[in-house]
């Protein structure tokens, strides 16, 4: 009796559920840690980049997914349940709330998801990316870490490129983190008002949350009323809106 | 019960996928043009109606919050399947696209929220 071989098999034949075990795992490590940070760092932001690291050590298309026993979290992480989960984070938000964010919350959206743009696409044109489709998969990468990856899915990138993308989107998510406490008073950010452009504008939902509770907790959900919506004004224009205005221009 | 939130969550992300199908059909795309983005606007919508006239109970709900607390863990699993070796030749085009799209950022917030404060 191998019960090594068994063992391997039942992993392997029950990919999905072995999954929820790994993940949750990773996640229990990495907010262990980040708490060690007294929160300046949120757990999901090290949760993500223990993601990547366990990606490079897949070492292949699929990352962690290109080993069979660990082929389940490729179903995990796929687009299926990826889009799914996405759609839920929408459920909560108030119409009668969004109203009341107005004209200034929708703007502060538009130039958030304009200036990620402009980052994403200078930064690529500048390292010799010249295709429309990866130059704004990196752009939306940099608007979010799931911008990037639903767009590039949405526009046949390569998987090099989504993986560019999901990185720009944690680089940026970490960094509000950790500057917008360093940063606050410079801006102007200690009202409801500034709050609420602060979420349209940097969108990363862990990131605002986190950065904002840094500065002061009642001013986070202001911040979560703007940035909930960023994802979904990210999907929707990325693919499309921003697609053809970066084939209009470098196509 | 349960089933009832899980249930309108999976009919806003399939109607939202299928009109995104739709529309990227029409732009010529040959993609998915939103359909994210219009599922949310659905479940935004029916949920809230749901709760208003009372049939999406406390239950329902649950089945709708449990996917959107598995939100994160699913973008954990989402990062572990990327081709991480690949991209990490470009890895600065990641840090430097993340720097400076969070320095626009944040030359924006006071711009916008003087905008936002003299209109009140």
């Amino acid at each position: 009796m191998d019960l090594m071989a068994m063992l391997t098999k039942v992993l392997t034949k029950n990919g999905l559920i072995f999954a929820f075990v790994l993940i949750g795992l990773t996640n229990l490590i990495a907010y262990k840690m980040a708490g060690l940070t007294k929160g300046r760092i949120h757990g999901s932001a090290v949760a993500i980049f223990f993601g990547l690291v366990l990606a490079y050590i897949g070492h292949g298309a699929k990352g962690i997914a290109s080993i069979p026993m660990f082929a389940g979290i490729g179903m995990m992480g796929g687009a299926m349940f990826r889009d799914f989960a996405i759609v839920s984070t929408a459920f909560g938000a108030d119409l009668r709330e969004i109203k009341k964010v107005g004209a200034v919350g929708v703007l502060s959206l538009v130039f958030g998801l304009v200036t990620s743009w402009i980052a994403g696409v200078a930064i690529a044109y500048m390292f010799g990316y010249r295709s429309p489709v990866d130059l704004c998969t990196i752009g939306a990468g940099v608007a979010t870490f799931v911008v990037g990856p639903v767009t590039g899915a949405a526009l046949g990138a390569s998987s090099e490129v989504i993986a560019i993308s999901i990185a720009a989107g944690v680089v940026k998510s970490v960094l509000v983190m950790i500057m917008t406490p360093f940063v606050a008073k410079m801006i102007g950010l200690n009202n409801p008002q500034s709050a609420m452009v602060f979420g349209g504008i940097m969108g990363t939902t862990s990131g605002t949350a986190a950065g904002m509770a840094a500065v002061d907790p009642k001013l986070v959900p202001y911040c979560a009323m703007t940035a909930t919506f960023y994802t979904g004004s990210g999907c929707l224009t990325f693919p499309s809106i921003f697609y053809l205005l970066t084939k209009a221009i470098f196509g | 019960m349960v089933i009832y939130g899980v249930a309108l969550l999976a009919f806003c992300y399939l109607t939202g996928v299928y009109l995104g199908d739709i529309l990227g059909a029409l732009l010529g795309v040959k993609a998915n043009v939103g359909g994210v983005g219009f599922a949310m606007l659905f479940l935004i919508i029916l949920s809230n109606k749901g709760i208003d006239a009372g049939w999406l109970d406390k239950k329902s709900q649950e089945g709708i919050a449990f996917w959107s607390a598995m939100y994160i863990p699913i973008v954990v699993a989402m990062s572990s399947i990327q081709n991480v070796a690949a991209a990490l030749s470009g890895g600065a085009v990641a840090v430097l696209g993340g720097v400076l799209g969070i320095v626009l950022g944040f030359i924006c917030i006071p711009l916008l929220s003087k905008l936002g404060g003299q209109k009140n």
